[in-house]
């Protein structure tokens, strides 16, 4: 499987993101800078966690508008799988490739965590070899987790199976909507999630778990 | 004769912060009245933070050498060999002043300072820690100074992406009026490119990186000289401002830029921003430096030579660059979107000049600002010896159960999770181990090899006794290394002392450097790095001593790491070392008894410490311990149930019979860990210890739901979780009348 991770200036995990993605699927990541302006022709691109341009103005708004993200959009229009992993996932919604905002946690501090993940759809190209209500163990780190979408959007979410993973009963980090943690276009091929399957994959980081989501995506790309 | 529009007035020369002394030997150095532009480089240079003049006769006793020292003392930070080409380099540095004027900013800057001393010598930061002391938690300010500090020191670190993975958190009155913040940075980097501040070659460009010069922090480090008042809010103007992001871009520019074989020397603008670095490079090359001060990008208009050689602005750096590749490195910077500019010159005639606007501002000699400050042999008494406190004389708990229930939830005791939840401890996916252990443990590159990381001291052992202080501080340190399987290689010390003019505050000063020297030397432990605090006193009052260490140690393969957690029921508990119930200076008196600063301080054997630490840690790494765990404040006791916590998991003491049951377990000698294994080991590894001349005596089982300590009622680990998980989360949630 090919992949390619973009990077923003103030990106922070998109090592760890190469790091997992070259010890899952074998195959080096490219490494795309964001003033680039087409992606290479590859399975899966990734934006990665960090605080894009210091999250100064609001988070991952001023990357959602960066040049490489025109492309981006073409790339998700034709199918491409697209994901985008905390600031990933912020910067997604940002540039309209998902809807709803994702705001300052409810507790109004940054949180870093291991929290469990339960998988609310398992039909994706993302999660399709967990088993559907399984709880998976995650770690989160973000301060902006919130997630929120209008009345219509989430019930649309909620009612097109979009909402792929939620925080487990009782363990939602950032009083995001209906425990939300993870949610996919309606063509399925645009996900973002806010915690890190990356730092979830040797045995170093104490589980496995994470690693099962690229697997996923690697299962669908073959 | 360079012109001087201003008169130099005594009043301006103390506003300074220098004293008339030092005053006539700035004239007597340069044969006329300085500049105001040079006043304020001398004041800069001449100050405390900036030259050590109190500190330099005693820090120069430390060991600071070792065959894994590769550089010690006077760079930006300490490089240790770690072998396979590859090096650690690390520093701890306060930011105590400007956190308890505007904490959220202090603290930020602080962690961005010791960021930037390691990625300055070519390192990616690995490991970022903290050594927090607040006041007591009654008082009306430390709520505000605890939420700001912590949110400052996760803010800038989460930002930047290193993982924050442990530290330290103390309450006391002394810190009512003066907060520390010892920020602690590792990075790791190839022993063939690091890089270093002297400066090389005549006539090269100087050339500034990073973020624009602005107003904020002039006289910082001034004011980190001087005791505080009353007026310190109106200090405010003088605490610096974090932009994480703007050091992130200049890490990966700055590495870049590095790999790319252009960088000759590089200096960070830390404290004195520009005026220090310059003249540091400049002097520790045996060259002059001429600055046009046109050159400098600045934030604001119309700044003065003075305000721009005196502006603590963040996130700069400073380089002599090789000219001919001046062109690629400018579009390195260009294309992370910083500040590039030639902004000076090295010369052969050894002055320091600062030219602004066409006219000459300063011609200083550049040697005689840093080799010729002022050095003090400050008199000094040493700490009276306190009486001991017999174990007769200090009264039993009730309820042995109960007490430690309230001894765990104490705001020295209990757990720091609200801290360490909001500071990204798992970015880089290499944490082995993470807070809340005895040391953490980040794993280098894809493996095995590891490090292991930890801050300590016990600041009312130093008040009570600084030479043992001093050594317990190394030694405690040296133990959580070894608690979880490292081999300690050197440390990194931050002392933090009161006004040194008072011969009292210079005698702790004196007793702690002692304790530290000789405890280093006994361990093989050798000081790399380091950073002095003084003058943290408010209206006359000083701090606690508080020499926080910061340690680092080596693990040849990271799966052979031991953690407190208890692993599994019916196991054995063994307890490794001396106890004679020594509750001198103890938690238990401190704080269950309200007996503050009685007794004396637990001796520290240097030669059992290292026994015993070397025994733990060969058991480790064969693989025969299950659980490890180091004793400290609250003794035995403590230990266990923070073991017993972290495994979800009960345990069973057996009553000894030589000591009061509270005095054996809660008192707090040194050079001890418990550790578990299974039953059926127990016979061999004992005879292990024995071999090695090692105490070593079985204790307990665990298992079940509750700690049973000897005779008294079992207490539910529910309980004691509760109460040691709440405390803190409680009193930040508090409405503080203000």
């Amino acid at each position: 499987m090919k992949s390619a991770v973009i990077v923003f200036p103030g990106s922070n995990r998109e090592r760890d993101m190469l790091y997992a993605l070259e010890l899952i699927t074998g195959v080096k990541p490219v490494a795309v800078w964001h003033t680039e302006t087409t992606l290479p022709d590859v399975d899966l691109v990734v934006l990665p966690g960090g605080f894009s341009y210091g999250d100064y103005l609001r988070t991952g708004a001023i990357a959602g508008r960066a040049n490489i993200m025109t492309d981006v959009a073409r790339k998700a229009k034709a199918g491409t799988r697209i994901m985008g992993v905390c600031n990933g996932f912020q910067i997604l919604c940002e540039a309209g490739l998902l809807p709803g905002v994702l705001m300052r946690n409810a507790q109004l501090k940054f949180v870093c965590k291991e929290v469990g993940l339960e998988v609310a759809n398992a039909k994706t190209d993302f999660t399709s070899k967990y088993s559907e209500g399984q709880v998976w163990h995650c770690p989160v780190a973000h301060g902006d987790g919130n997630y929120f979408a209008s009345p219509e959007d989430l019930a649309r979410l909620e009612g097109e199976g979009q909402v792929v993973l939620r925080y487990a009963k009782g363990e939602n980090p950032n009083g995001s909507l209906n425990d939300i943690a993870g949610i996919i276009n309606d063509r399925g091929n645009v996900f973002g999630m806010m915690p890190h399957p990356e730092n979830m994959i040797e045995p170093l980081n104490g589980a496995t778990d994470g690693r099962v989501l690229f697997e996923s995506v690697l299962e669908a790309v073959a | 004769m360079i012109r001087n529009d201003v008169t130099i007035t005594p009043e301006l020369v103390a506003e300074h912060g220098l004293k008339p002394d030092e005053y006539q030997r700035i004239l007597d150095l340069i044969g006329r009245e300085p500049t105001l532009t040079e006043l304020g480089i001398f004041s800069a240079m001449w100050n405390e933070h900036c030259s050590y003049k109190s500190s330099k006769k005693w820090l120069r006793t430390l060991p600071t050498t070792g065959d894994r020292v590769i550089c010690g003392p006077g760079e930006n930070a300490g490089v240790v060999d770690i072998g396979d080409g590859q090096a650690i380099i690390f520093k701890m540095e306060s930011h105590n002043h400007p956190s308890y004027i505007e904490p959220h900013q202090g603290a930020a800057t602080g962690v961005g300072g010791i960021l930037r001393d390691v990625f300055t010598m070519g390192a990616r930061p690995i490991a970022a820690l903290n050594a927090l002391r607040f006041g007591e938690p009654s008082h009306p300010r430390t709520q505000h100074i605890v939420a700001g500090v912590v949110a400052g020191v996760g803010g800038y670190g989460n930002s930047f992406g290193v993982p924050t993975i442990g530290g330290e958190v103390n309450f006391d009155p002394s810190y009512n009026g003066n907060c520390l913040v010892n920020a602690f940075a590792a990075g790791l980097a190839d022993t063939d490119k690091i890089f270093y501040s002297e400066a090389k070659g005549v006539g090269l460009p100087l050339v500034y990186l990073g973020s624009k010069t602005g107003r904020d922090g002039i006289h910082g480090a001034t004011m980190a000289s001087a005791e505080f008042d009353h007026d310190t809010e109106e200090k405010r103007p003088t605490v610096q401002i974090g932009d994480p992001f703007s050091e992130k871009l200049l890490l990966e520019a700055c590495l870049e830029l590095m790999a790319s074989g252009a960088v000759i020397a590089i200096q960070d603008m830390g404290a004195a921003g520009l005026t220090c670095s310059a003249v540091e490079m400049g002097a520790k090359g045996g060259l002059g430096v001429e600055l046009n001060l046109d050159m400098v990008p600045c934030r604001e208009t119309g700044m003065s030579a003075y305000e721009m050689m005196l502006s603590e602005s963040q996130e700069r750096m400073l380089m002599v660059l090789d000219p001919k590749r001046e062109k690629d490195a400018e579009a390195i910077f260009h294309k992370w979107g910083l500040d590039f500019a030639v902004i000076g010159k090295t010369t052969d005639d050894l002055r320091f000049r600062v030219m602004r606007h066409g006219e000459l501002m300063a011609d200083l000699p550049i040697k005689d600002l840093g080799d010729q400050a002022p050095e003090y042999d400050r008199p000094w008494i040493a700490t009276p010896k306190r009486n001991a406190v017999a174990i007769g004389d200090v009264p039993a708990p009730n309820d042995l159960g109960e007490t430690l229930a309230t001894m765990l939830a104490l705001p020295d005791m209990c757990s720091r999770r609200w801290v360490w939840e909001q500071y990204d401890h798992l970015i880089q996916g290499n944490t082995a181990i993470g807070p809340g252990g005895d040391a953490a443990v980040i794993r280098i590159g894809e493996g095995p090899k590891a490090l292991a990381f930890t801050l300590d001291v016990t600041p009312r052992y130093c008040a009570a006794d600084p030479v043992e202080g001093g050594k317990q501080a190394v030694a405690e340190c040296w133990r959580n290394l070894s608690a979880v399987g490292a081999e300690p290689l050197a440390i990194t010390d931050n002392l933090n002392f009161g006004n040194p003019e008072k011969p009292e505050i210079m005698g702790q000063f004196v007793g702690c450097i002692q304790g530290i020297g000789e405890a280093c030397r006994a361990l093989d432990f050798p000081v790399v790095s380091g950073n002095v605090s003084l003058y943290n006193e408010t209206n006359g009052k000083g701090i606690l001593p508080t020499p926080a260490i910061g340690a680092v140690g080596l693990l040849p393969d990271v799966s052979q790491r031991a953690t407190v957690a208890f692993k599994a029921a019916d196991e054995t508990i063994v307890l490794i070392g001396e106890t004679t119930g020594h509750l001198g200076q103890s938690i238990y008196l401190r704080d269950i008894l309200g007996r503050r600063d009685e007794g004396t301080a637990p001796v520290v054997d240097l030669a059992a410490e290292r026994l015993h630490g070397n025994f733990v840690r060969s058991e480790i790494r064969a693989g025969s311990l299950t659980a490890v765990h180091d004793i400290s404040d609250g003794g035995i006791f403590v230990a266990l149930a923070e073991m017993a916590m972290a495994g979800g998991m009960g345990a069973t003491l057996s009553t000894p019979d030589d000591l009061p049951l509270h005095a054996w377990g809660f008192g707090e000698d040194q050079g001890r860990y418990l550790v578990t294994l299974p039953e059926k080991a127990l016979a061999h590894f004992l005879g292990r210890a024995e071999m090695a001349n090692v105490p070593a005596i079985c204790i307990g089982q665990t298992g079940g739901k509750q700690l049973t300590l000897g005779a008294g009622t079992p207490i539910s680990l529910e309980r004691l979780t509760q109460a040691h998980e709440g405390w803190l989360p409680n009193y930040m949630a508090q409405a503080v009348e203000v």
